[in-house]
């Protein structure tokens, strides 16, 4: 058999395959996009094709007479100051695991290990009385503090496998300079830790970003209500005009998917790092 | 936990302070951890100790009554608690099946396929998309009378179009389906990148030998993987078993009739819309008892993978 043909049918049914899978992953994702661009009318004959006459108005209508903005801006919120409040609790924590020396050191970086995996299920039921007690419910404060503890673990552990490949010479460079550990962590460390504390804060903001158990049972304020709140409740309100939920439902969500697009490699990196070196 | 103790280089740290070398032990470590322990108290261990604590009680959160055990056998006389339970274990039957279906693209993608990069981020767009917005999708798309019923029947299919989220038979396939749909692209950006970081000489010298590519792949690359594809299957295992709610709320809500209810949705829909608080608790005490021990199977599973990547 000649080289090149034989070279085809090994990568035909290669080919093949990918293709499939990669139809299976889009296709879902296409219908929605297809859904959201068409008139309620048209939705009901025309379930699975093009939209023969596309519209905006379901997004009109998702942004003018549904509090989508309100939602995405609470989420926006929330996503922000639970992601720069875990960098801050965890990145101290990581420094010192890996530069100091201290009673429980290992101990603690196990119990940080052990804990990225713990279903919140069984945290919110507690942290719901105390909410409670502290007047926090129907405050979004309430999320940034809980999401802020629950991304602790993670972080912790993921600034611990990056701060180790610092070279040590360099911390000690600075120490030489006379500078103390505070000196050291925001002025030699942190600076050469920018490309994974970007990382970091790009996968605690899908995890905020995307919360929906915590944040259903928090906040029952409906203008309070994070984007993914708000959408699993329009579901079965709106349940006679789905092109509208579905656009919501795309516009939640465009950001994580455009941001994936644009900065693919931060999120593999950071997705997969689980694993650790 | 010496078997996720990290290698740590000569300290920098006491050093720093400019005192004696020697077995010096600074404060400093210790404020520097002080919020993240904090956090660590509040967030877990705390909830912690009361969910286990309020398993062996009855009453409202402000009114609780000690009542023993009885929590524990009035939820495994619950049908609805039955079925959640039996549930959750059905979607672990779709651990072996994502394994093997990432592992196979996973695969095909190392042999350099024109466009493997393009195919990795496509996989991959799922894994990361909210779970809300893939669940509120899916839940018109497998209507009866939705996108992907009018797809098999437009395609001469139509034997095979079902009420996928109607039917107490199917609802939790269902749920199970959108599972495998999300998680897939994990399991193969997670094995492409251990295949891809594999000595390139042990693949040469296989094949100089003759191995055909069954045998490679079987006998030389899975092998040397070994470490992350127990990672991905225990990540999975606990993910189906206790990280599903926000599916199974959008897509089905639990039923018709609590046939697709999971354990957290019963948590949630005794803890917050019955106010049954012990009853909540104890099916938390049991979800957490399984995770605990999936969690320190990861903790063994973890360290293995790692030193596989760093060899």
């Amino acid at each position: 058999m000649p080289a090149r043909a034989a070279a085809w049918t090994a990568a035909l049914p290669r080919q093949v395959l990918l293709a499939a899978i990669a139809v299976i992953c889009l296709e879902p994702v296409v219908f929605v996009l297809m859904t959201s661009l068409k008139s309620p009318d048209e939705y009901a004959v025309n379930r699975a094709g093009w939209p023969a006459r596309p519209t905006l108005a379901n997004y009109v209508e998702a942004l003018a007479d549904l509090p989508t903005l309100r939602w995405a801006l609470n989420s926006a919120v929330v996503t922000s100051g639970s992601v720069l409040m875990s960098l801050v609790l965890a990145a101290p924590a990581a420094y010192a695991i890996t530069f100091g020396e201290f009673h429980g050191r290992s101990l603690l970086l196990g119990a940080n290990v052990g804990l990225i995996m713990v279903p919140p299920v069984a945290l919110v039921l507690p942290v719901f009385v105390v909410m409670v007690n502290l007047g926090l419910i129907n405050n979004l404060l309430s999320l940034v503090i809980l999401y802020s503890c629950l991304l602790v673990p993670f972080s912790v552990f993921f600034l611990c496998n990056f701060f180790r490949t610092i070279p040590p010479e360099l911390a000690e460079a600075g120490a030489i300079d006379g500078a103390g550990p505070v000196q050291l962590l925001w002025r030699v460390v942190l600076p050469l830790s920018r490309p994974a504390m970007l990382t970091l804060a790009v996968v605690n903001a899908i995890w905020a970003w995307n919360e929906l158990l915590i944040a259903l049972v928090f906040i029952q304020n409906e203008s309070r209500r994070t984007l993914m709140a708000g959408l699993s409740l329009l579901q079965g309100r709106y349940s006679t005009n789905q092109p509208l939920v579905l656009a919501v439902a795309s516009l939640s969500m465009l950001p994580v998917a455009l941001f994936y697009l644009f900065s693919q490699r931060s999120f593999v990196r950071g997705l997969t790092a689980g694993i650790g070196r | 936990m010496s078997s996720t103790q990290v290698r740590v280089r000569p300290v920098a740290g006491p050093r720093v302070s400019g005192r004696t070398a020697g077995r010096h032990r600074a404060w400093w470590p210790y404020l520097f951890v002080l919020p993240a322990v904090a956090a660590l108290g509040f967030g877990f261990v705390l909830p912690l100790l009361t969910v286990l604590r309020n398993s062996l009680y009855a009453g409202s959160v402000y009114q609780l009554e000690w009542v023993g055990l009885h929590n524990f056998s009035a939820l495994f006389a619950d049908d609805t608690f039955r079925t959640a339970l039996a549930n959750n274990l059905r979607l672990l039957l779709t651990v072996p099946l994502m394994t093997v279906l990432a592992l196979l693209v996973a695969v095909v993608l190392n042999d350099g396929v024109r466009g493997w990069r393009v195919y990795r981020t496509v996989t991959f767009l799922p894994y990361i998309l909210p779970a809300v917005g893939i669940g509120v999708s899916f839940s018109v798309f497998l209507q009866l009378n939705g996108g992907l019923n009018a797809s098999l029947r437009a395609a001469g299919l139509g034997a095979l179009a079902r009420d996928w989220l109607g039917s107490p038979h199917w609802a939790i396939w269902s749920v199970a389906g959108v599972v495998v749909w999300q998680q897939l692209g994990f399991g193969v950006v997670l094995f492409l990148a251990a295949l891809l970081s594999l000595p390139g000489e042990v693949t040469e010298a296989a094949r100089v030998d003759g191995a055909r590519w069954w045998t490679l792949q079987t006998r030389i690359h899975l092998p040397q993987i070994r470490g992350t594809i127990e990672f991905f299957v225990v990540t999975e295992a606990i993910t189906v078993l206790s990280w599903v709610f926000a599916y199974v709320y959008v897509l089905t809500a639990g039923g018709p009739a609590h046939s697709s209810t999971v354990m957290e949705f019963y948590i949630w829909e005794n803890g917050f819309a019955h106010g049954n608080v012990g009853l909540a608790s104890a099916a938390a005490v049991v979800v957490l008892a399984l995770a605990a021990i999936l969690i320190a199977v990861y903790l063994r599973v973890r360290v293995r993978a790692a030193n596989e990547r760093a060899a």
